[in-house]
């Protein structure tokens, strides 16, 4: 997918003066918040599920080789391949290579951000294979050729006022005049409509929320029931699985599924999780006769070196999205890149480079939400932190920052000199601003008296107001 | 006097009180404020001269190697101190929470880190926490509403200490707000490099605390009240901005924060 | 150098370890033979009465239907009568299961049963559970030669046939059962946990039943006797 990470300021500038994104923004608010507090406060065991599901990914990321290989003899074992894939090149090239050689038409999609993340619809289409995206939030953004905005509600910067428009210009073989302004009739039409791609696909590609190693298994959360039409329809099963996905054994699945539903929807538990091992058996009456594994590093095997490690834990639940005011202002599109909201702002600079994506781990307050939510216990502030010090080295802030930022720590760490010239400030802004109490516009404070004023300091500094009352007392 | 918890009793305390670099400048009413919370629960305050900020515009900036030379001017200037008490949980929580890590190798300071941030509390957590106040003797009529700042909630655990010693406050009324948990939008730099989002996220601020119906804001950094109490002002709203502080301490002579000096 | 090699190369530089790790494969090996679980809800560990009553409070809570029998030849009336109620054709696409094929349809004349996968024009189904596991009133159904998957999601109407006997507290407990059966390490083609029908919530975070797979889920639930926890319970 090509990034506009960089153009980040002018994406966030023109999506909160978008009054329909603001709108469709106000679901994520309402519809995953108290849903997942609800959820988690149901269930007393919760803090603790966190802290085994952080350590089962601890330790798996730990010994991520020696889990790989077993996890690929078991896939042999059940009859199936892994393709080990470096880059998104790699990738794209797997997944084609299978497709073309059972001559494929038509390839289902259930929904996968690393589908996303290698532009897989693109490359498909280019070599003459129809994707046809089964998620509803991803087929919806698939007709407007928009990407994901969320990594589990890909289409919740829309309303459905703007999703009926698409349905009534993409369905024309449907009577111009049928009612389809409710999100009933819309998700009807949809099922109508994708059946039909269901029955007629010849391969079908899907992602993986985990890899299971004792087992060979790939695993898929679901609502719709699409990814499993997708994959027991067609001939061929392609799974795309980023290699951190892995995780040893059943007992440890159990145990971070029962933090991932509740973390992501506030559900209890997702309507479909599948646990697919290998092609069909002999006697079985359905189920893909080929099972394929995209096993994509891109990066990831760097990422594992250092700080940046902690990341490889998520589960790709989108509770830190859910709940972060960044994103609730701007959405997801406005971060440039598949991945967005806070997570986004870690991984994103990970995988295209900071150089493009240095605005996204900028922009966050660090209130800290995003962590006391995360599954995983990802410190996400610390490594957006990582990040802007990585920057910093590297001298790509902007120099207006580096050169302020230097004179204020060249300050700071005089004290005397400091008190001395904010103390001089102070009397002069205090004087200034006594009778209004605040100033509309300072200079060199266009960034926050564009949107609001500058309170009047009150005058004198505290130290000095202390010296003068030490003194008195001393008298 | 303020009101101990009965089987508390805590023997008088030495406290440097870190005023930060934002209640020194803009408003140091609510150090004098602080300063004497901390004198009513038997403390004795210091204020160093060698403080001037706990460095978060470095450290945020990704600026380690002066964030670290402030954090270890800091550490020295308040190493004699029995505690270290800032009215402000973004800066308590950057001594206690981020020093340590900032200096775990460093041979020389390490180790104090660690110590000087055990010893380092928030205002009003440390009176109710460390101190066994239960209530203050102050005044204050009228609805407040409090904005729980993101660094004191997440970092420090503060929530339920200033809604007590607030209940305490003859004549107050506390309406909570929606989403009091949400951030701002201030963040420091944050403000001013994203303006805009900063903006959106500071006017669903303004409309929460407005639905309050509260006439009075309160929070206990100075950073999130400024940020608030520039967009209340701006768009001419009558509620009046306050440091928690100074309606505990029963000290709100002074104008409001952004608001005229009266005549 | 294969894509293997290579990357599982740059694992091992990152994780500064040698392929040949002994105390790295052991760490490995005691993990993967332990299958150590992790913190089990305190509700996934009641008594087995209790846990089949808690298995329908939560499947119910997730939009399924749940109809209890008390003998193995109430289960075609106890469908028929659903599908009537349900204004749904007397007609079903049944699983080639022994256990389901050798019920008393003859009674009931009037309900159409053939037996094998779904096909796309299939209305209704009816698959047997391996298991079901309480704390999140969660269907487990395996596929199998008696046990095609396409029944679980092709049809608007899906019905499982579950027994009390197979109603556990945990997933853990579920997977304990499918060891038991299966050995180790190996599991069937598919296992399909399933909690409530089909659902969306990608417009506008309204939600909606049946997005793709089915819109009605009912349980006939059979009491052959107690619930259990672990494999050694199954009655």
């Amino acid at each position: 997918m090509h990034s506009t990470a960089h153009s980040f300021k002018d994406n966030a500038k023109a999506a909160v003066a978008d009054p329909q994104l603001k709108r469709a923004l106000g679901h994520v608010k309402s519809g995953f918040i108290g849903k997942r507090a609800k959820a988690a406060a149901r269930l007393p065991e919760f803090e603790a599920l966190r802290d085994a599901a952080r350590d089962i990914k601890t330790h798996t990321l730990e010994h991520l080789d020696l889990y790989l290989e077993r996890y690929e003899e078991n896939v042999q074992a059940a009859g199936g391949q892994v393709h080990w894939c470096a880059s998104a090149d790699d990738a794209r090239a797997a997944v084609l290579d299978i497709c073309q050689r059972v001559g494929a038409k038509t390839v289902t999609k259930g929904k996968s951000m690393i589908s996303e993340e290698i532009a897989l619809n693109d490359h498909l289409e280019a070599n003459g294979i129809t994707p046809v995206e089964t998620d509803l939030g991803e087929y919806i953004i698939q007709l407007r050729h928009e990407p994901p905005s969320h990594i589990i509600a890909p289409a919740v910067h829309l309303t459905k006022d703007l999703i009926e428009a698409d349905f009534r210009a993409e369905h024309t073989q449907f009577p111009a005049e049928r009612q389809l302004s409710e999100p009933r009739q819309l998700v009807d039409e949809a099922r109508q409509v994708l059946r039909e791609g269901f029955l007629k696909a010849d391969v079908g590609i899907t992602g993986a929320n985990f890899l299971v190693a004792e087992t060979g298994s790939s695993v898929i959360v679901t609502n719709e029931g699409n990814g499993d039409l997708t994959q027991v329809l067609p001939k061929v099963h392609i799974v795309v699985a980023s290699l951190e996905k892995v995780v040893p054994t059943l007992e440890d699945l159990s145990t971070i599924l029962r933090v991932l539903a509740r973390s992501a929807t506030g559900q209890e538990f997702s309507t479909y999780t599948t646990v697919s091992t290998g092609p069909k058996r002999p006697g079985d009456l359905d189920g893909p006769e080929e099972y394929h594994v995209v096993l994509l590093d891109n990066g990831r095997s760097q990422m594992l070196a250092g700080e940046l490690r902690e990341v490889l834990r998520c589960i790709r639940c989108g509770a830190c999205m859910n709940h972060c005011p960044v994103y609730h202002a701007i959405g997801g599109h406005a971060y440039g890149w598949v991945y967005p909201g806070p997570i986004g702002s870690v991984l994103t600079p990970a995988l295209i480079g900071v150089e493009e994506a240095g605005n996204l781990p900028n922009a966050s307050t660090f209130c800290g939400r995003c962590e006391s939510v995360c599954p995983m216990r990802i410190p996400l502030p610390k490594l957006m932190r990582h990040w802007r010090e990585r920057e910093f080295e590297r001298n790509l802030s902007p120099a207006a920052v580096r050169y302020g930022l230097a004179a204020w720590a060249f300050l700071a760490r005089r004290p005397a000199l400091y008190h001395w010239l904010i103390g001089l400030e102070m009397r002069v802004l205090g004087a200034i601003g006594r009778r209004k109490g605040r100033f509309a516009r300072l200079p060199f404070a266009g960034g926050w008296t564009r949107h609001r004023d500058f309170p009047a300091p009150q005058g004198k500094t505290f130290q000095a107001l202390w010296a003068e009352r030490q003194a008195g007392r001393g008298r | 006097m303020p009101q101990n918890s009965p089987q508390e009793t805590p023997a008088p305390a030495r406290v440097g009180l870190f005023v930060t670099c934002l209640v020194d400048s803009m408003r140091p009413s609510v150090g004098f404020a602080a300063v004497k919370l901390l004198e009513d629960a038997g403390c004795t305050v210091e204020v160093p001269r060698a403080q001037t900020c706990c460095g978060q515009p470095a450290y945020n900036s990704g600026d380690r190697a002066d964030t670290q030379a402030i954090a270890r001017q800091t550490l020295a200037a308040f190493e004699e101190y029995d505690y270290v008490v800032a009215p402000s949980g973004s800066c308590a929580a950057m001594i206690r929470e981020h020093y340590p890590a900032l200096l775990a190798t460093d041979p020389d300071w390490s180790a104090r880190a660690t110590l000087i941030a055990e010893r380092t509390h928030e205002l009003i957590s440390f009176l109710t926490d460390v101190r066994g106040v239960t209530a203050v003797e102050a005044r204050f009529d009228g609805t407040v509403t409090y904005h729980d700042s993101c660094s004191g909630l997440r970092e420090l655990g503060i929530k339920a200490q200033p809604r007590q010693l607030l209940a305490s406050v003859q004549g107050l009324s506390l309406n909570e707000m929606q989403d009091a948990e949400v951030c701002c939008g201030f963040g420091g730099t944050f403000c001013v490099k994203y303006p805009d989002i900063s903006n959106t996220m500071v006017e669903e601020k303004s409309g929460c605390i407005a639905n309050s119906g509260a006439r009075t804001l309160l929070a206990g950094d100075l950073g999130c009240l400024l940020n608030m109490a520039g967009k209340l002002k701006r768009t001419g709203s009558p509620v009046e901005v306050r440091h928690i502080a100074e309606v505990l301490a029963g000290t709100t002579d002074t104008p409001a924060i952004g608001d005229p000096a009266q005549n | 150098m294969s894509g293997r090699e290579a990357i599982l190369g740059a694992v091992r530089r990152s994780l500064k370890r040698q392929p040949e790790d002994a105390a790295a494969r052991a760490a490995v090996e005691a993990r993967l033979g332990a299958r150590q679980r992790g913190p089990i809800p305190a509700r996934a560990q009641l008594e087995p009465g209790a846990q089949v009553d808690l298995f329908q409070t939560m499947a119910e809570e997730h939009a399924a239907t749940l109809t209890r029998v008390a003998r193995a030849e109430d289960v075609p009336g106890a469908i028929a009568e659903y599908l009537s109620g349900h204004n749904l054709p007397q007609r079903l696409r049944a699983a080639p299961d022994p256990a389901l094929e050798n019920l008393p349809w003859d009674r009931h004349p009037l309900l159409n049963v053939a037996h094998g996968r779904a096909s796309a024009s299939d209305e209704v189904s009816l698959s047997g559970a391996f298991a079901a596991v309480a704390e999140t009133g969660t269907l487990m159904l395996l596929s199998g030669e008696r046990a095609p998957t396409t029944l679980n999601f092709l049809p608007d109407t899906h019905i499982v046939m579950l027994k009390t006997s197979q109603v556990v507290g945990s997933y853990e407990d579920a997977w304990a059962r499918v060891r038991a059966e299966f050995g180790n390490g190996k599991l069937p083609r598919t296992a399909n946990f399933i909690t409530g029908p089909s659902r969306t919530a990608d417009i506008e975070q309204t939600i909606q039943l049946g997005a793709h797979g089915p819109r009605r889920l009912h349980i006939v639930l059979l009491d052959d006797g107690p619930g259990g926890n672990g494999p050694g319970n199954a009655g």
